[in-house]
């Protein structure tokens, strides 16, 4: 019993982590957040299985995201017309066009990884996303194609009328997507992708054609990315030749890389962490693009494990129970931070007024403060913050770097012991 | 029998002729060195075989069958397998995880995507008699970039040998070790490859003459002798080709 609570424990709190959360944050503008971050994980997830696993840098995931989503969505509306296929299995169907498109795609760019794979991956996308506005057969043209999900033939006795009901069919599809493509690094082909990412030349020594290797993980990962498609499909009941753009796939690159591509669960938290900024920022401030860059930029250069790097990067320490010394490191660091932060974003936040709000002589507000952006007052404000708070984080990184050089000597010290 | 067979095998990148006209026929079971000075086309020999570059002219034949324009990995499932001079392993993956892809192929496992590896009792028990092999057994969970240089090399070994191949190739196993790391890796290879065919390019004379059934001279590109290890030494036109007055 304790052995299967200690290998299975995780995954019974995410089940009911997963249910209680929309209980939780029950308005609608949180469930359909929520109901996106969970497309946004399995799709997340799906591109690390190139990238992380498999070292394929592709700009054009998107593609097999939104053919899975056009086949679910022409799927439904099969449902509707009465194709004996329950609701809850269409994101099948979308699987189902990613790995077609997968495989025939795969192999075509596949030969080699690293730059080559990555600008036909581009390559790839621009053609699909053309090709969108030309066949409005299948892609429904500028408006894209629609269908009802309120269909008769159901497995469950959801008639998914509400978010929530269409929540938990994401969450169900999320979690056993997770389950799967978790399981999937620890086959065969999992290690070996490892293996032919790591040093393709070597791989061909021990028996394995890399370019074959490829194409079956680049085909199960656009499999994975083609049921986000479908939950996708389900989720909004209308889809358009933007999904398999160049947006989507610069997204997903993005939430992955954030998140980090070293660690399984990596893209799981940029996923999430992207989506929530997505939707709330929006709605914040204009500039929210420009923010979201800089945190792009500042992972890249700073924290090139992602989140999970960072994360992992503490295990150790937690472990020793030395945590509450960087603790306290990192508490005296946040107010520069945040002072830097401000001082930063009021300068954005006037600059974006001045330049692009209609009519930049009325006044605008920060933090309930009004003030006319063409005043001096404001300016001076915010350089004054910039540098104030730069000086000081400088200091305050030296007494982060000393916080990290004692605790790394005693986990040394303990090590010997 | 015959292990490997080269008739006339000729390689030329653009204008500059690296092998010309090599012939070599190693029996199997044999312990064959291959010995010549720098530049001599000993590496691209072994690229030639092992299928990483095409041969301009000539053939090769491993078991009796033509294996001239195979890529690699098709003739590592025929029973051929290389190390190299350079440390070519798989740098992030761990000591164990680095022996043990090289024993999926072999034991059938292929692309399999329905297997876990974990649970592949067969596959484990022969990963953990390779790392007893080459003494890395306390050092599996550790990645392979971390490694010291002579455990690296002895890694290498242990993926060349994993999967059972019958001929071996090794690219100059002991560059770079210190004397008692090369005594202990000659040990090493004396053991791993009992019962099969292999073919070692060294510079270690020691080693050569230590290990080798029969050694063959690589000079410019052609094989100007080969013979066992004594009448080797004694040969002039290799004494003055290669081992100038170092042996004299």
């Amino acid at each position: 019993m304790k052995h299967y609570l200690k290998q299975f424990g995780i995954w019974f709190a995410a089940v009911i982590f997963c249910i209680v959360l929309p209980l939780i944050f029950n308005s609608g503008f949180s469930r359909s957040m929520l109901s996106q971050m969970g497309i946004a994980v399995i799709f997340a997830l799906s591109y690390n299985m190139m990238l992380g696993q498999g070292g394929m840098l592709s700009f054009g995931h998107a593609v097999y995201y939104g053919l899975g989503g056009f086949l679910a969505m022409h799927a439904l509306n099969w449902v509707g017309d009465g194709w004996p296929l329950p609701l809850e299995l269409v994101p099948l169907m979308g699987g189902l066009g990613g790995v077609v498109a997968g495989l025939v795609f795969g192999w075509l760019s596949t030969d080699r990884a690293g730059t080559t794979f990555a600008l036909i991956s581009l390559g790839i996308g621009e053609l699909i996303a053309a090709s969108a506005l030309m066949l409005p057969s299948f892609f429904g043209g500028e408006e894209g194609v629609s269908a009802n999900r309120m269909v008769d033939t159901t497995l469950t006795s959801f008639r998914f009328g509400q978010q929530i009901e269409v929540y938990y069919l994401i969450v169900a599809w999320m979690l056993v997507c997770i389950a799967l493509m978790y399981l999937q690094t620890k086959t065969p082909l999992g290690r070996v992708a490892n293996a032919v990412r790591d040093n393709p030349e070597r791989a061909a020594f021990i028996g394995y054609n890399a370019r074959v290797v490829r194409t079956l993980q680049f085909t199960l990962a656009a499999f994975f990315a083609g049921i986000a498609g479908g939950l996708f499909a389900i989720n909004y009941e209308i889809i358009n030749a933007e999904t398999v753009g160049a947006i989507p796939s610069g997204n997903v690159l993005m939430m992955t890389y954030i998140g980090g591509v070293g660690y399984f669960f990596g893209p799981i938290l940029g996923a999430v962490l992207v989506t929530l900024m997505q939707l709330t920022l929006a709605g914040i401030t204009h500039a929210w693009l420009l923010y979201f860059g800089l945190l792009f930029v500042g992972m890249i250069l700073w924290a090139p494990g992602g989140l999970a790097g960072l994360i992992m990067m503490h295990e150790p320490v937690w472990k020793a129970g030395l945590m509450s010394r960087l603790l306290r490191a990192y508490a005296i660091i946040a107010v520069p931070a945040l002072v830097l932060f401000l001082g930063l974003m009021t300068l954005i936040e006037i600059n974006y007024h001045l330049s692009l709000s209609v009519n930049p002589d009325e006044p605008m507000s920060l933090f309930g403060i009004s003030f006319r952006a063409q005043s001096i007052a404001p300016w001076l404000v915010s350089l004054c913050l910039i540098g104030i708070g730069f000086f000081f984080f400088r200091k305050a990184q030296r007494v982060v770097r000393r916080s990290w050089n004692e605790v790394a000597q005693q986990m040394k010290g303990a090590a010997i012991q | 029998m015959t292990a490997l067979k080269l008739v006339d095998v000729h390689k030329n990148f653009g204008s500059s002729r690296i092998i010309n006209g090599v012939n070599l026929e190693v029996p199997k079971g044999e312990r064959h060195a291959i010995i010549g000075p720098n530049g001599a086309g000993k590496s691209t020999l072994f690229n030639l075989i092992s299928g990483f570059y095409k041969v301009s002219r000539g053939y090769i034949e491993l078991n009796g069958h033509a294996i001239t324009d195979l890529p690699p990995h098709r003739i590592n499932r025929r029973g051929l397998s290389r190390s190299f001079q350079v440390t070519n392993i798989f740098p992030k993956m761990t000591v164990f995880e680095n022996v043990r892809s090289a024993l999926l192929w072999p034991m059938g496992y292929r692309y399999s995507f329905w297997h876990m590896c974990d649970r592949l009792k067969k596959v484990n028990r022969k990963t953990e008699e390779i790392l007893e092999k080459i003494n890395l057994a306390d050092r599996r969970h550790i990645p392979a970039a971390m490694l010291a240089y002579a455990e690296q090399r002895a890694l290498e070994i242990g993926i060349t040998i994993a999967g059972d191949t019958d001929v071996i190739l090794l690219d100059e196993p002991t560059a770079g070790m210190s004397k008692s790391e090369t005594a202990r890796a000659v040990e090493l290879i004396r053991n791993v490859t009992e019962g099969k065919t292999l073919i070692i390019v060294e510079h270690d004379m020691s080693v050569v003459f230590d290990l080798a059934d029969r050694i063959s001279v690589l000079v410019y590109g052609k094989v100007v002798a080969t013979d066992l290890p004594d009448n080797i030494r004694k040969n002039a036109q290799v004494q003055e080709a290669y081992l100038g007055k170092e042996v004299a």
